[in-house]
């Protein structure tokens, strides 16, 4: 068979050229920059190396700013959405009629562009002089106060932001969990069944532990997605997120990179490998975590 | 016989409390699915409203007795949502195009053909799928910028096209085509692309569909790189034609024209979605992720 060799490197020569130009290279690069102090975009020079840009960046407010607005978002979304889509989809599986209906419904968000239905969650949660927005309207029914929930306190903004990754990321979470559920071997639900075992006592005993993994795997997932978020925060509060006081690390990458505050590639870089040695820690320890609990 | 009645009894009583549930658990399915649906009917029923009726709503009112069209005369009319479109779309074929020839022809080499180092290779091609995207980002921005390829569709596509992980699913599936099948053609002296082309890909039609598909709604939503690689409005895509609008597009009091374009941009993928409802479903669950 060794005469394949030559056509083999052929067939694979696209995708290499592709995957060495815009991925290995870049790779390597990107620690390159992070290490070269005063890079100059323009004249494509730099005074000497070191862990400068670490150090600017980790003293930087507005990256501060960012590293605690992800931390709270993942914090608060990943839980809560894993959770909210376990039940959703016990619920979908325990019904026959309708479900594929529902299942539908809840894919959408799946296929909808995140800026343009960003939007939307805006005009419903935004305060302005014509009218206090939908979701104020429904506050003041029960006796609240409204808040501008796009240009108001830190935790409303918080909350919208919250909310609305949530509502983008659990059409993912529901069709993961769903699928898992269909998988599980009947027979485990009919000997229980037999045995008389409470619904609840099945739901812990048989149900969790047959679908654990599935439910670390979109833990796992869950937390490398909401560290990269971005794109949410622009849809609900616009493209200049330091001004907001809701950047997102990635977006403190990016604002680096270009716009405004941009053309500090070395900044930029130092940033984006911080990123990425949290998300490998906080994913390491998550593996780890899981190997003891599903392991039983 | 007052044993049987007992029997009855407790059978009703379960019966009852079955029922109780069922309603439950419906009642708790359609408030997501409200939650879920609502903003998509909010956009709808905001962008047939006429611009001063919504502005003389204090409290908006969640029907519309006299609906227009005119926000969408002037979502295409005001702004060049179209131009928008039409970028949107060269870029979406563009990059669809050129990823599923290359991925192809790489899954096929890993799936059929023989050379030295290709589990070595392999194992490095599966690694680069857990380089995150912001990584690369920064260096492929200095990389076109330097090419002179700003502003360009080049430049636009051609860094978009990388997806290691269809190149995983496609080999999958070339895999599972049985070797005879490549044998006899061998026999017959067909060449390794007529195979490719007459057999392999007619068999394995519905992953290359469904990888497709999912490359089509990625395209469709990307928003980063479009937004680091153009500043000039006429290549913008609609991700960040929304921007634009919403930053400086119909003034930012105009929000019924505002929705239209919102409605346009989100009508395509969601036809596609309704169209090819399995195959997506399938195809996201077996490791889609969404970004």
């Amino acid at each position: 068979m060794k005469r394949n060799n030559g056509k083999a490197w052929l067939y694979l020569l696209p995708a290499l050229l592709f995957l060495i130009v815009f991925m290995v290279y870049p790779l390597i690069d990107v620690f390159i920059y992070s290490f070269e102090e005063g890079f100059n975009f323009a004249s494509q020079t730099y005074f000497g190396t070191g862990l400068y840009n670490f150090s600017y960046v980790l003293h930087d407010p507005y990256f501060l700013q960012a590293v605690q607005n992800t931390f709270l978002l993942v914090i608060i979304t990943v839980p809560v959405s894993t959770g909210l889509a376990l039940l959703i989809s016990v619920g979908l599986s325990s019904i026959k009629p309708l479900r594929e209906l529902y299942q539908t419904v809840y894919f959408l968000p799946y296929v909808t562009n995140t800026l343009a239905v960003g939007l939307v969650f805006m005009i419903l949660f935004q305060k302005t002089e014509y009218t206090d927005g939908l979701v104020n309207l429904v506050i003041e029914l029960f006796g609240g106060n409204a808040v501008d929930f796009i240009d108001g306190p830190y935790w409303a903004k918080m909350f919208v932001l919250c909310f609305y990754t949530i509502w983008v990321v659990m059409p993912f979470k529901i069709l993961v969990l769903t699928s898992a559920l269909a998988s599980v071997n009947q027979d485990y639900y009919k000997a229980a069944r037999v045995d008389g075992t409470p619904k609840l006592r099945v739901f812990t005993r048989i149900t969790l532990p047959m679908i654990s993994p599935m439910i670390f795997y979109l833990v796992i997932t869950g937390f490398i997605g909401a560290f990269k978020a971005y794109s949410d925060a622009v849809a609900l509060f616009g493209t200049d997120l330091n001004a907001a006081g809701m950047n997102t690390i990635v977006g403190y990458v990016y604002d680096m990179l270009y716009g405004d505050s941009g053309g500090y590639p070395s900044y930029a870089s130092a940033a984006a490998i911080l990123l990425f040695a949290i998300v490998l820690t906080v994913t390491c320890i998550n593996l780890l975590v899981s190997r003891k609990k599903v392991a039983i | 016989m007052e044993q049987q009645l007992d029997f009855e009894k407790m059978q009703r009583k379960t019966n009852r409390r079955g029922h109780v549930q069922k309603i439950v658990v419906y009642l708790f399915l359609s408030v997501w699915a409200l939650i879920v649906l609502f903003p998509f009917y909010w956009m709808i029923l905001t962008s047939v409203k006429s611009y001063g009726s919504y502005n003389a709503e204090h409290v908006p009112s969640f029907f519309t007795l006299s609906p227009t069209l005119q926000n969408y005369v002037d979502a295409f009319t005001t702004v060049p949502l179209l131009g928008y479109l039409l970028n949107t779309l060269i870029f979406t074929i563009g990059t669809t195009a050129i990823m599923i020839v290359v991925s192809t022809l790489a899954a096929y080499a890993f799936a059929r053909l023989e050379f030295r180092g290709k589990n070595l290779l392999f194992t490095l091609f599966l690694s680069l799928m857990m380089i995150p995207s912001e990584l690369v980002v920064i260096t492929n921005f200095v990389t076109v910028t330097n090419l002179d390829m700003r502003n360009t569709f080049a430049g636009l596509i051609l860094p978009s096209v990388t997806s290691v992980f269809y190149i995983y699913l496609l080999k999958e599936n070339f895999e599972q085509v049985p070797d005879e099948l490549y044998r006899a053609a061998k026999v017959d002296g067909t060449s390794d692309l007529k195979y490719l082309w007459k057999v392999m890909i007619p068999i394995c039609r519905p992953t290359i569909v469904t990888v497709i598909i999912l490359k089509i709604i990625e395209c469709w939503n990307s928003y980063v790189w479009p937004r680091l690689i153009t500043d000039d409005p006429s290549y913008y895509l609609v991700s960040n034609g929304i921007q634009e609008i919403r930053e400086n597009g119909f003034g930012r009091e105009n929000i019924p024209a505002m929705m239209a374009a919102v409605v346009v941009i989100s009508v395509p993928l969601i036809i596609l979605f309704l169209v090819f409802r399995r195959k997506i479903m399938a195809g996201v669950s077996r490791g889609g992720l969404k970004g």
